[in-house]
């Protein structure tokens, strides 16, 4: 070998070498998240699909106000804003230098336009309750936005942190559903339909930027999958890890770490009211009673899971306790059988969606009620089927889902959501509820709700499904809780 | 071999055919696993060892022991017994969906037979072709799928697709059949195209029926399998080898238990009804009994 042919080589070597460990030094900027759901498009203004917000959420597209991780509702596009002291009128101040991802910027009149098209009377939005109180929405100044109330809200800012409630452009609206343009710190990239969804940092961020350069959001469905591709580390990251038996593995291994936290989701057997014999209370206090909720924790969920009593979320100081209310006494649940009158056994349809959590509950539960007499007959089906069989044709006797949407509690008042619970003492508490603005009120009033359904025994309530997160340890910033369905990862970063 | 004559003891019972069974070592391996797995079936309409209808949480996902020999499921849920169970349940819907091949492909075919070349001959013909160029899995996924899953739609898709299986071959063979010399001498004595198909030509296709049956009934057991495994067949509670393992699919890598021993009933099961099918194959068929002796 010459000489100099030598020194070349080991120069070359020497810096790949350096560049190399420069490499290494420096966090990496990309990560492939996997969600178990694909979304259906990604317009959140139009679609009641939780999987869109758990894309577009904080990361593209944001509102006047927003959650932070712990529930809390924080400034978002509104930087401050002024409360008149008949509770009737909200001026906002927005952000300066807010730019849409199409280069045009955000001022009040997207704000107006937002709001408007979302409580318009052709509105597709799927919350369009959230929109019911305002009378008007008036531009002082571009940078300023004046909400007129027809009464006093107690939780209109909350309503604002929603993802059905952000503020989108007239410009890009035609093509929102493939081509979101929003302010967010991240960039809608590309989607691969079936596979995955791209999001790149937007360099022209009004606020702080992202850490991050690239986000991949990676679909998989079948839990066995998602196992294999934490494990192969195929994806960094998995957000509500629809697996809880395969935590403990995660946990066991140094390259992951495993975040338990809370999420929204009430999870009920939801018990269809209006069919007999379940129009009886007392068919469903039997049923309350004859269920075991610490058996379908750790048996659906391998001990993931806080009890509850009633449809409220046990991390929310309002919360009551109510589970006595329907502890597990099988004696009674017979008794109150027969004081009903109804012979057994009872046979009727019990439809379960595909998560874990309803599978698997739903065996449990079955095994509890055949031992009072209740015989349910398992029928499995796919969410499409779920929400136009169970959800809207109300063609079932009992299902178990998680309600995941935040402070849910005012379906109750709605005869003809699916469960078709129909208590007119009920739903004026929940309109006296929205006209209430003083906290200490607005707190009593929502305990006596949370009593009534739970005495009414509506449903049977379950547990408050947990948010499991799987991440690579050097992973920093995820949010811990879900509350409301959103992957934010305008904070993550890798640690090295 | 020697002279079979020799073998035929004084009360007449013929000892050829089982010392011929038994020559056969795969026959007999056959005989035995479907033996075991049918009577495990049998034994579990009076006893298992644990009742399965109830769960209990608190001993879910043990390895086996001597308490529970295959150990438990994530319900806590005795494994043998499980399987004992589901034994009945695989062997039920087979034999079911074989049942409605044999009773309605074995009268199509005869009637073909008998009407060779004719519109109808032609029609029952293509009809079944028709039936048996879909693949079978994907359309009993597609009836289930349509109708609701249960075991008796599981069933009814699985057996619709043994109907083509025996129609072909009854018909094939009643047509060899037509040919011959007794056939043609009970036309002479005026029985008519029934009478003969049923006395004369059934008798003779009975040997290629239950070769075949063995065949199409391990085919069923993986089915229905295949079926529960996706959701489409037996629902809970109702034990299944195949949601067994899907139900254990996202635990293999903690508790493989829970998968391999289904997996190996229905590995055993379909291995045992092969041999069997294949042993007989063997010993009905003249030609190749005579090339062995």
């Amino acid at each position: 070998m010459k000489p100099f042919t030598f020194l070349t080589r080991a120069g070359l070597a020497s810096a790949i070498a350096v560049t190399a460990s420069l490499a290494m030094a420096a966090p990496r900027t990309d990560l492939t998240l996997g969600q178990q759901l694909e979304p259906p498009h990604l317009d959140p203004t139009s679609a009641a699909a939780g999987a869109i917000d758990a894309v577009v959420y904080s990361n593209i597209f944001e509102g006047l106000t927003r959650f932070a991780s712990d529930g809390a509702v924080i400034p978002g596009l509104a930087r401050s804003w002024e409360i008149s002291s008949d509770g009737l009128t909200y001026t906002f101040h927005l952000a300066k230098g807010v730019k849409f991802h199409d280069g045009s910027s955000m001022d009040a009149e997207d704000v107006k336009f937002s709001l408007d098209r979302a409580r318009a009377e052709d509105s597709a939005n799927a919350q369009k309750a959230l929109f019911a109180g305002i009378a008007s929405v008036d531009v002082v100044d571009p940078m300023t936005v004046k909400v007129t109330l027809k009464a006093p809200q107690g939780n209109f800012l909350f309503n604002m942190a929603w993802g059905d409630a952000v503020i989108v452009a007239p410009e890009s609206i035609e093509n929102i559903k493939t081509m979101p343009v929003g302010t967010g710190a991240f960039k809608f990239a590309n989607w691969v339909q079936g596979d995955h969804i791209d999001i790149v940092k937007n360099p022209d961020y009004w606020g702080t930027p992202a850490k991050l350069d690239k986000v991949t959001f990676k679909f998989i469905s079948d839990p066995t999958a998602a196992f294999a591709a934490v494990m192969a580390e195929d994806v960094q990251a998995f957000g509500a890890f629809p697996a809880p038996e395969n935590l403990p593995q995660f946990d066991a291994d140094p390259r992951f770490k495993v975040l338990v936290g809370s999420t929204e989701g009430e999870t009920i057997l939801a018990i269809n009211n209006k069919m007999p014999p379940f129009d009886n209370v007392k068919v469903r206090e039997a049923v309350a009673h004859a269920i075991n909720r610490q058996e379908i924790i750790d048996g659906a969920q391998f001990g993931y899971g806080t009890p509850i009593g009633t449809h409220f979320a046990p991390h929310n100081p309002d919360y009551v306790d109510l589970t006595a209310l329907s502890n597990y006494d099988p004696e009674k649940s017979k008794a109150l059988l027969k004081e009903a009158g109804v012979k057994t056994p009872i046979k009727v349809k019990m439809t379960l969606p595909p998560p874990s959590y309803a599978r698997r509950g739903g065996e449990i539960i079955a095994a509890q009620l055949r031992q009072v007499g209740i015989e349910p007959q398992i029928e499995n089906v796919e969410w499409a089927q779920w929400l136009e069989g169970t959800f809207r044709g109300k063609d079932f006797a009992l299902t178990i889902v998680s309600h995941t949407e935040p402070m849910d509690i005012g379906i109750y008042a709605r005869p003809d959501y699916y469960f078709q619970y129909d208590n007119p003492a009920f739903q004026e508490l929940m309109t006296s509820l929205d006209f209430e603005t003083d906290p200490a009120k607005r707190s009593a009033l929502l305990k006596t709700a949370q009593d009534i359904i739970a005495k009414d025994y509506v449903n049977a309530y379950l547990f408050e499904l947990p948010y499991l997160t799987v991440a690579n340890a050097k992973i920093e910033g995820m949010w811990v809780n879900a509350p409301t369905q959103a992957a934010d990862m305008t904070a993550v970063y890798w640690t090295e | 071999m020697s002279d079979p004559r020799t073998h035929i003891n004084p009360k007449g019972v013929d000892l050829r055919l089982w010392r011929q069974v038994f020559s056969s070592r795969s026959l007999a391996l056959g005989l035995v696993l479907t033996l075991i797995f049918t009577g495990a079936a049998l034994l579990s309409l009076i006893w298992t060892p644990y009742d399965i209808e109830t769960l209990n949480i608190a001993n879910k996902i043990k390895t086996p022991s001597a308490a529970h020999w295959l150990g438990t499921d994530h319900f806590g849920r005795d494994i043998l017994s499980m399987i004992m169970v589901g034994a009945r349940t695989s062997i039920a819907v087979a034999v079911v969906a074989v049942g409605i091949g044999m009773t309605f492909g074995v009268p199509l075919g005869l009637f073909a037979a008998a009407r060779k070349g004719s519109v109808l001959d032609e029609l029952i013909m293509r009809a079944n072709d028709l039936i048996f160029a879909f693949p079978a899995l994907l359309i009993a996924i597609m009836i289930t799928a349509t109708f609701g899953a249960s075991a008796v739609n599981a069933i009814i898709a699985i057996g619709v697709f043994n109907i083509p299986v025996f129609a072909r071959l009854t018909r094939s063979g009643a047509l060899t059949l037509w040919q011959r010399e007794f056939v043609l001498a009970a036309r002479v004595a005026g029985k008519n195209a029934a009478r003969i198909s049923f006395e004369h030509i059934l008798p003779n296709v009975t040997n290629l029926l239950i070769v075949q049956g063995t065949i199409q009934f391990s085919l069923g057991i993986l089915a229905e399998a295949g079926l529960s495994y996706v959701g489409l067949g037996a629902q809970p509670p109702i034990p299944s080898w195949g949601r067994m393992l899907a139900d254990s699919q996202t635990m293999i890598s903690f508790a493989p238990h829970m998968a391999l021993f289904p997996g190996l009933a229905i590995l055993l099961t379909v291995l045992g009804l092969n041999l069997m099918g294949d042993g007989l194959r063997d010993l009905f068929d003249p030609k190749l009994r005579r090339a062995r002796s």
